[in-house]
């Protein structure tokens, strides 16, 4: 794209940024896709394992079902 | 764009898919308010949380290469041809029409349409698994059925070059088997995996009822899923296109609006159907439930569902009995599946989506049975043998078997089903016991100023 919009738009096609890196854009953006998950995955992991260790008692789970009762 | 002409026509086109996609956001919303109504008040942020993030997982996956899937293998591949490269490469993430381009205006809000039905077919099966599937295994499974394996069914039965519309002369205007059944079949892939909710069935096998925490925001979030389904329903056909755009056997100068096999179909009869299956659906749940509030707003659903393989053709009053049989099927099925296999499907979503659709497709094949599948030479007519294929393929095949395996390897490795223990207290356990203590803390400084 030029630096004006003096121009036929008929001869225009693409006007975005980065024209010619589309390919290490979305080879980043996968990444980031495929690391969103293991990131996800090993949180919930440890959420769980943080719940059972606070209050995963069989104590605790009888009161907690008691003041959560639906 | 040529002329004046071929400007409306784009800009009208475009106009309008970009609507249905707005309309259909609110099947997300309804399902969202449907799915939190259903569950307990100990698991409704998790549940919320867990629908709401298949958005962008499905969203940017669809970009990265499900929107790629559907133009690649409308020949199976390898079943009436090869991957379709040549044609796909336009769809590519990487190609410029996929971002701003002046010479392509439409591309966008074709695949934001497309991506809409993807959200859906995910959050059909998020509704099935609340309250003990883990967050992470369920985005996994979302990005398999919404930018996988539906969008293969939609190349292979969905497309005006599929290969079943081809050799089976599977017919399927408003998905009954390409979203709702495999969609469905997917629920129960993983259900059967899953297992049920803790204390669900009684030691003697008699299922509990999990009553739902909020009702009203099931029925409200129903209510929502029917009005985007007008989105749905719009965003399935071609609004406009003249015999010469479509290529095929159609003669004369009559511009028509089609399906998405380009077979011709008019705005007013996919409206008479919708709101005459929806009635027939009301209508039989309501009588079969004995005035259930929650299996009445399904029966709609379903019934809906059940006639939309047709429902470009059916008479409305036809439209209206196939959505009563396929509602009361729908049903009864449930039932019998939840006793004799134990399967706990919190919110019907396999009886209502994928037995609905299953049969709606069989009763299309007797009903249109003859009738053309396509406008170009060369394709089977529309017949029952073709349709009951089909259903096998949608609801099986793309729908039962990839789910059961991915949740079979998920549960291997200790990522499927969230502890019992957590599952006991409530996902939201933590986050209400902060809260209250956070509360307790206001209260006791508020005390102290007194």
């Amino acid at each position: 794209m030029g630096s004006t919009w003096a121009v036929d738009l008929a001869n225009v096609n693409a006007i975005y940024p980065w024209q010619g890196s589309e390919w290490i854009m979305v080879i980043v953006a996968v990444a980031a896709w495929i690391l969103w998950h293991i990131i996800q995955l090993r949180e919930e992991k440890e959420e769980f394992n943080k719940d059972i260790a606070e209050y995963g008692s069989k104590e605790a789970i009888r009161k907690a079902l008691d003041e959560h009762v639906d | 764009m040529g002329n004046n002409l071929d400007a409306l026509t784009t800009v009208f086109t475009e106009f309008y898919y970009w609507v249905t996609v707005v309309f259909m956001f609110l099947i997300h919303v309804g399902f969202c308010m449907y799915e939190v109504g259903a569950s307990r008040r100990r698991n409704h942020m998790h549940t919320l949380m867990k629908n709401t993030m298949l958005i962008p997982l499905v969203t940017i996956t669809f970009f990265f290469f499900g929107w790629w899937i559907y133009w690649a293998f409308p020949n199976g591949p390898f079943i009436t041809g090869g991957l379709e490269l040549e044609g796909a490469a336009a769809n590519l993430p990487t190609s410029p029409t996929m971002a701003t381009d002046l010479s392509d205006r439409i591309t966008g809000v074709f695949w934001a349409a497309f991506l809409l039905f993807s959200w859906t077919a995910a959050s059909i099966v998020s509704g099935a698994v609340i309250e003990r599937i883990r967050s992470g295994a369920f985005w996994i499974i979302a990005v398999m059925i919404g930018s996988v394996t539906w969008i293969i069914d939609a190349a292979w039965g969905w497309s005006p070059n599929g290969w079943m519309v081809k050799l089976l002369g599977y017919h399927d205007a408003y998905a009954s088997g390409v979203i709702h059944g495999i969609a469905g079949g997917t629920a129960l892939g993983v259900l059967v995996v899953l297992g049920p909710r803790l204390g669900r069935f009684a030691a003697d096998g008699t299922p509990r009822v999990f009553a739902p925490h909020n009702p009203w925001l099931v029925t409200v979030g129903l209510f929502l899923i029917y009005t985007g389904f007008w989105g749905f329903y719009a965003a399935c056909n071609v609004p406009i296109i003249s015999p010469e755009g479509i290529g095929g056997q159609i003669t004369g100068t009559t511009w028509t609006a089609t399906t998405i096999y380009l077979t011709p179909t008019t705005l007013g009869a996919i409206t008479f159907n919708f709101l005459m299956s929806l009635s027939g659906g009301l209508l039989v749940a309501y009588v079969v439930s004995k005035g259930d509030a929650f299996w009445t707003y399904s029966g709609g659903l379903a019934g809906i569902i059940t006639a939309s393989a047709g429902n470009d053709l059916y008479h409305p009053i036809q439209a209206m009995f196939i959505a009563g049989i396929g509602t009361w099927i729908a049903y009864k099925m449930h039932y019998w599946v939840e006793r004799t296999f134990k399967i706990d499907d919190a919110v019907g979503a396999v009886a209502v989506h994928g037995y609905a659709g299953f049969v709606g497709l069989v009763i299309c094949g007797f009903m249109l049975w003859g009738y053309p599948s396509s406008p170009y030479e060369g394709f089977a007519t529309i017949n029952p043998l073709g349709q009951f294929l089909g259903a096998i393929i949608m609801f099986f095949v793309l729908g039962f078997v990839p789910a059961f395996v991915v949740s079979k390897i998920l549960d291997g490795m200790g990522l499927l089903r969230v502890p019992h223990a957590v599952e006991l207290m409530g996902l939201d356990f933590r986050t209400m016991h902060e809260e209250e203590q956070a509360r307790q803390d206001v209260r006791d400084a508020e005390k102290a100023l007194v």
